[in-house]
């Protein structure tokens, strides 16, 4: 699905990323944990094309393609999907006007005919309920004035319309209380299947309860610094963020 | 939502100016220049009764005693009123009894605009008045309307048919000697649209005028007088577009709005004049008074208007709320990009008790452009309870555009109720890399974020135009953004 290899990146000449090597084959979920200030949505924004990061090294093969080729835009239609952290608000658009744009987009990007109006209805419908979004949700304004939570389900809502290959998540979990933690990852889990993949980035492992991961891996100081599977994220939990920082002081 | 067959503005989708071409025609022009004999020339040429001559020659004596304004938040070239042609009007026989007698090239001018004359071609539920250069070309539907009372035709034509109505009311909401603009219109006029609508009547369908200019050297000065009789309503919209040039035009319309008793007039402008090139070459100058009276209580008047042509729109769509109860609401957007200026906005003027005012203005600078809002709230002594809400959103595309405010406010009486509110924001850089992040191209993504800011104005088109409305947004600010 995707291969990251030596991956840097840096901000005002501040280098954030340091290579970061990950490999994720279809239908596989990869948790990323780390403390605050690890570079996690940095990677997650260098995935998805944010111009801010200047590119320092490395590559990135998705599905075939250089994906730090391609435009923002491009990588989206070509499947891959970030849940943002900070989902932004669209005054006066309504879900439904977003979606039916996003799809048409990548359906013409794909040489397809856009969706007839009716047809795109029926759709969005079907993944509602699916979803067990309320109606209310797509025809508001696209996130102004949703609240924390329902900004994150709008977020997996999207995912299902879309209907990427690799979803990223940053941090969907910040901001929840427990039940919308459990309806947000019920959702994720409806959407797990043997094509496709998820990186999930997280800080706390409350979230790999619900998304049971493959593997887990810990990025501290713009590396991946240990990776193993879903007893690692456990083991974090009870011991924190300290032990690794030692491991890795000790090494340098 | 579906297309409409025949759109006003036909689709929208090149970065060019798309109707920027020139008809060429046989065309019988007044000589270049401004004088008493130009005046004189055009009321000969419409066959004018003279009443109206003397009308205007009137307005023209007052003009000459008038100076140009300068209170505006811009500056432009002094016009040089002896270097325009005044009246333009293809070589045609006066009265037309069929279409079969309009010249065709004229016929492909307006089917080149999206616009069809042609009976079983016409925009179903919209009758259509066209005004190309100084003359009204045609007029669809006009039977249909006819059998429920209603007038609709060219103002030329109403002089001569009901002239009663037109003495009673033109220059009644606009005096000839109200500004400067509307001095020189009411002198020169050529054309416009008549509407009257009788006691009782709800207009069956959408009127609409298009506006043409196609003549080089010209200026447009057409007049529109709407009337809604007691109890009546009616929803008009007009629209305009002129060739590319690489001079200035000069577009001075006035339009007069009176609604009675409990009559409602809902009008809609979407105007597209050529807006002149990336540095501001060329392009119409559009000074326009356009002004209503709620003359009776329980009356309404609705102005909308979405601006996205000329090189300068100067205009204030205003209400005068005389009868008890009536209502005035003004809902705008203006768009600028590239060297373009907009100073708009309205007068609320409440004389009558209880008389409420909403205005929401929505104003989109791009490019090195400038766009201000300028408002005038009057709540008169006697306007007891009189309400206003004002709504004031400006949106910036980049960091070399303009917004500016002006909201004036004159209170006269005390239990007045004010409401303002006022934002500006930047079309974020997020906003525009969450689209992206969704498949969402550049160009599409802002067309998607302005129309959402706008959508609460372009609701209140009717649906066969709110759609060419969006289009015609996301043309205008191609190109404004990376
Ligand atoms: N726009 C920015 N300008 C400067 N530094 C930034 C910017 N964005 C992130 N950083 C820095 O990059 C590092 C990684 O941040 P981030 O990727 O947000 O971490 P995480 O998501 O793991 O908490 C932090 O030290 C942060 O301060
Ligand atoms: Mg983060």
């Amino acid at each position: 699905m995707i291969s990251i290899t030596n991956l840097q990146a840096s901000i005002e000449g501040k280098s954030i990323l340091n290579g970061i090597n990950l490999d994720i084959k279809p239908g596989e979920v990869h948790a990323i944990m780390g403390p605050n200030g690890a570079g996690k949505s940095t990677l997650s924004s260098v995935l998805a094309g944010r111009s801010d990061y200047e590119i320092t090294g490395g590559k990135v093969e998705f599905l075939g393609k250089d994906l730090l080729e391609l435009s923002p835009e491009d990588r989206a239609r070509e499947g891959l999907f970030l849940a943002f952290q900070y989902p932004v608000e669209i005054p006066g658009v309504s879900s439904t006007n977003f979606l039916k744009t996003a799809i048409n987009e990548k359906r013409k990007y794909h040489g397809l005919e856009p969706m007839e109006a009716t047809d795109f209805l029926k759709f969005m419908r079907s993944k509602m309920e699916e979803m067990e979004m309320d109606k209310s949700l797509t025809s508001r304004s696209l996130n102004e004035g949703f609240s924390g939570g329902e900004k994150k389900r709008n977020e997996v809502f999207q995912m299902a319309m879309l209907e990427p290959k690799l979803c990223i998540m940053d941090e969907t979990d910040s901001g929840l209380d427990i039940d919308a933690l459990r309806l947000v990852s019920a959702g994720v889990n409806k959407l797990r299947n043997k094509e496709r993949s998820f990186l999930v980035i997280t800080h706390y492992q409350r979230l790999l309860d619900y998304i049971v991961p493959d593997y887990v891996h810990v990025l501290y100081k713009g590396r991946i610094v240990k990776s193993g599977d879903a007893s690692l994220a456990k083991e974090l939990e009870v011991k924190g963020y300290d032990w690794i920082k030692q491991e890795v002081e000790a090494a340098v | 939502m579906s297309e409409p067959e025949v759109g006003i503005i036909d689709q929208v989708v090149t970065q060019e100016y798309k109707y920027g071409f020139t008809t060429d025609i046989e065309m019988e022009t007044a000589p270049m220049g401004l004088s008493e004999d130009t005046v004189r020339f055009i009321s000969a040429k419409k066959n004018e009764p003279e009443w109206m001559l003397a009308w205007r020659l009137k307005a023209y004596h007052h003009w000459l005693s008038m100076e140009e304004p300068n209170w505006q938040n811009f500056n432009y070239p002094k016009i040089n009123y002896q270097e325009i042609i005044f009246y333009a009007a293809p070589k045609q026989k006066i009265q037309l009894d069929s279409l079969d007698q309009v010249d065709p090239e004229l016929l492909k001018t307006f089917e080149k605009l999206g616009i069809s004359l042609q009976e079983q071609k016409r925009l179903t539920g919209v009758a259509v008045d066209a005004v190309f250069d100084s003359v009204s070309i045609a007029t669809t539907f006009k039977e249909q309307l006819k059998e429920k009372g209603v007038i609709f035709c060219s103002i030329s034509e109403a002089m001569h048919d009901y002239p009663e109505l037109v003495k009673k009311y033109i220059g009644s909401v606009v005096p000839q000697t109200d500004n400067y603009f509307a001095a020189l219109n009411s002198a020169v006029f050529s054309d416009g649209s008549f509407v009257y609508i009788p006691k009782g009547v709800r207009c069956p369908m959408e009127l609409s005028t298009y506006f043409r200019i196609n003549a080089e050297n010209t200026g447009q000065f057409e007049r529109t007088l709407i009337i809604a009789d007691d109890d009546s309503y009616v929803s008009y919209l007009e629209g305009c577009t002129a060739p590319m040039r690489d001079e200035h035009q000069l577009h001075a319309a006035v339009v007069e709005l009176v609604a009675h008793n409990n009559a409602e007039i809902k009008y809609s402008t979407v105007q597209n004049w050529y807006p002149g090139d990336k540095d501001g070459k060329g392009g119409i100058y559009n000074f326009v008074t356009k002004r209503g009276i709620c003359e009776g209580a329980h009356a309404k008047i609705s102005w909308t208007q979405v601006e996205t042509g000329s090189a300068i729109t100067w205009k204030y769509p205003s209400c005068i709320l005389k009868g008890d109860h009536s209502t005035g609401e003004f809902f705008s957007v203006a768009v600028t990009n590239n060297a373009q200026i907009a100073d708009t906005g309205t007068k609320m003027i409440h004389i009558g008790k209880n008389t409420k005012s909403r205005i929401v203005s929505k104003g989109i600078s791009a490019g090195k452009s400038h766009n201000s809002y300028r408002g005038l709230v009057k709540i008169n002594k006697k306007a007891d309870g009189a309400r206003n809400y004002t709504q004031c959103d400006s949106m910036l595309i980049g960091d070399k555009c303009g917004a500016h405010t002006f909201p004036y406010i004159e209170v006269n009486n005390n239990s007045a109720t004010l409401e303002h509110e006022a934002s500006t924001s930047k079309i974020g850089e997020d906003q525009i890399f969450y689209c992206a992040q969704r498949g969402i191209g550049l160009e599409e993504a802002i067309s998607l974020i302005v129309n959402g800011f706008c959508k609460e104005v372009l609701n209140q088109l009717p649906m066969e135009f709110a759609v060419e409305a969006q289009k015609l947004l996301a043309v205008s600010l191609e190109g404004s953004v990376g």
